[in-house]
């Protein structure tokens, strides 16, 4: 309790239900805000650019290996994409078990889920680096498995978990009646599913789904931990080759920062935006 | 299950002069709550039927079970020579039979009336889209939604949305229908046009069961009528009959509530 707050006679300090109430509309970020980042960046990258005469400029430095880093970005991207594939459609077969009527079916499933959920994805990812094979044989034919495609089964992971509670809660959050009525015109569970309650719930769990693929895109950094060639360990790589300047550390990371904010950012407000659409429906 | 039937071993063929749902003996519990206590009662094929009591007299509970929504604890249920209580049913083959009309619709909401009225007959049936459109179209001209094909659930009144639901029964083409307090949710000046639809569908002779409220459209569409209280029947009877000499107590006192 705070005591400089006056308390009126007869007033406890409740607790009140807490509302989460909306950020008001001053404070929250805009679209503007994204684009007058980027802007104070491109200023502050020709301020870098006149660096020593000797020494190629921070800015001359990260034009000429933006092509490599952004060759980098494309890992991420392609990782993120591929692990939110693999990953959504692992998941919505796992939400679907969890949701199953067979009790064993749905104990093991929802165990699977709060494994995958409730763990580090690092340290998920260092599990399917060191446990996947670097390569599998299948009918005599020997399939290489670059780390990179081990890094996204390793996303793919906490992707298939997240989208499993995904998945099972928005089927939870249609009403029982939608079920009984269903039901009452002889259709079966799998119809019922198909036909009735999924197409009901895809509004629903696209914002969130979406808020997933947020996350994953931004943590396929964590890869080059593991050594995997993304952009993060393509820039460190840069750093190192320029002589490791300190002076280069922040224009390098800089690009691989705002790379990744162009990238995630658009997805974002989308999804609130989708997520207000909705709630007004 | 082995059953006594009184007219003759269990055999599933139904033929119209026996009952087209017989009821003997059900009971029901939710836990240590008995919600039905011995239920037995016949419905002749074209009959309406109206059950009427206080709230939480299990009414609701007992049209469920018609159509296995809700399982029986004990007692015997049979509609069209099918055993509902058989832990072999079928419950899909029984449910093509039983039409069920909700109080609260439970329209699909992301179809279109129309999509609503085709969608069983499609999907459950295997039946021809172009005949089932067809057929779906006059369902809503005929509970007067001729217009509103494509209007979805949300767009239209309660009213409305419950003469779409009566018609996605309908296109089932059921050979009973349930009504659950099908007028419970809706604005006084729609339960009308509801009941209007109603009582032309037991005009044309389809067999009705309903849970209602509304005593004057039971006294005036009922063949029969049972009252219901703590989940046994109190007392039953046709309609003149009920509403004018009322024997039992309870019954008095809730028809003086009610009228």
């Amino acid at each position: 309790m705070s005591a400089g707050e006056p308390q009126r006679p007869g007033t406890l300090p409740v607790l009140l239900p807490f509302a989460p109430s909306r950020t008001p509309a001053p404070a929250r970020l805009r679209p503007v805000h994204g684009w007058l980042l980027c802007g104070l960046a491109a200023l502050a990258l020709p301020a870098w650019a006149q660096g020593g005469a000797a020494a190629p400029s921070p800015l001359e430095v990260v034009i000429k290996w933006a092509p490599l880093l952004l060759t980098g970005f494309a890992f991420n991207v392609a990782i993120s994409l591929m692990a939110m594939a693999i990953g959504t459609l692992a998941g919505t077969g796992l939400g679907l078990a969890m949701l199953a009527e067979n009790r064993v079916v749905s104990a093991v499933a929802w165990g699977a889920t709060q494994v995958f959920r409730n763990v580090p994805w690092l340290v998920l990812l260092f599990f399917v680096m060191f446990l996947v094979p670097f390569q599998i044989t299948v009918f005599g034919l020997r399939l290489p498995l670059p780390d990179w495609v081990k890094a996204t089964f390793g996303f793919s992971l906490p992707v298939m978990a997240n989208v499993a509670e995904i998945v099972r809660g928005a089927v939870r959050s249609v009403p029982d009646t939608q079920w009984e009525a269903a039901e009452s015109l002889a259709f079966t569970r799998r119809q019922t599913l198909w036909r009735i309650i999924l197409p009901q719930c895809l509004k629903r769990m696209l914002p969130p789904w979406m808020n997933v693929y947020s996350l994953i895109a931004m943590a396929t950094v964590q890869a080059s931990i593991v050594g995997v060639t993304e952009m993060l360990t393509l820039t460190a790589q840069v750093h190192a080759a320029e002589g490791g300047r300190p002076e280069l550390f922040a224009p390098l990371y800089g690009f691989a920062l705002l790379c990744f904010f162009v990238y995630c950012y658009p997805i974002d407000r989308l999804t609130a935006r989708l997520e207000r659409r909705f709630e007004t429906r | 299950m082995t059953r006594a039937t009184p007219d003759g071993p269990p055999s599933p063929a139904w033929t119209p002069d026996r009952p087209i749902v017989r009821l003997r003996d059900v009971h029901k519990s939710f836990g240590t709550f008995e919600v039905l206590k011995g239920i037995s009662f016949d419905v002749a094929k074209g009959e309406v039927v109206c059950i009427i009591g206080p709230s939480g007299s299990g009414k609701s509970t007992l049209i469920r079970c018609i159509n296995a929504l809700v399982p029986v604890s004990a007692g015997s249920i049979v509609v069209e020579g099918i055993e509902v209580t058989d832990p072999g049913l079928d419950k899909l083959a029984l449910r093509r039979k039983v039409g069920m009309v909700f109080q609260q619709y439970n329209l699909f909401p992301h179809k279109t009336a129309l999509q609503n009225v085709m969608m069983a007959p499609i999907h459950v049936l295997g039946q021809d889209r172009r005949e089932v459109e067809a057929r779906a179209r006059a369902l809503l001209a005929k509970v007067r939604l001729a217009g509103k094909e494509n209007a979805y659930p949300g767009e239209l009144s309660g009213g409305q949305q419950q003469r779409v639901a009566i018609a996605r029964s309908l296109a089932m083409r059921p050979d009973v229908m349930l009504f659950d307090e099908v007028t419970a949710a809706l604005d006084p000046e729609t339960v009308k046009e509801v009941l209007v639809t109603i009582r032309e569908l037991a005009e044309e002779g389809m067999t009705c069961m309903l849970v209602t409220h509304e005593m004057n459209f039971a006294r005036d569409v009922a063949d029969h009528i049972y009252f219901t209280d703590r989940g046994v029947i109190v007392e039953h009877g046709p309609p003149a009959t009920f509403f004018a000499s009322a024997r039992d107590e309870r019954t008095r006192r809730f028809l003086s509530q009610v009228l």
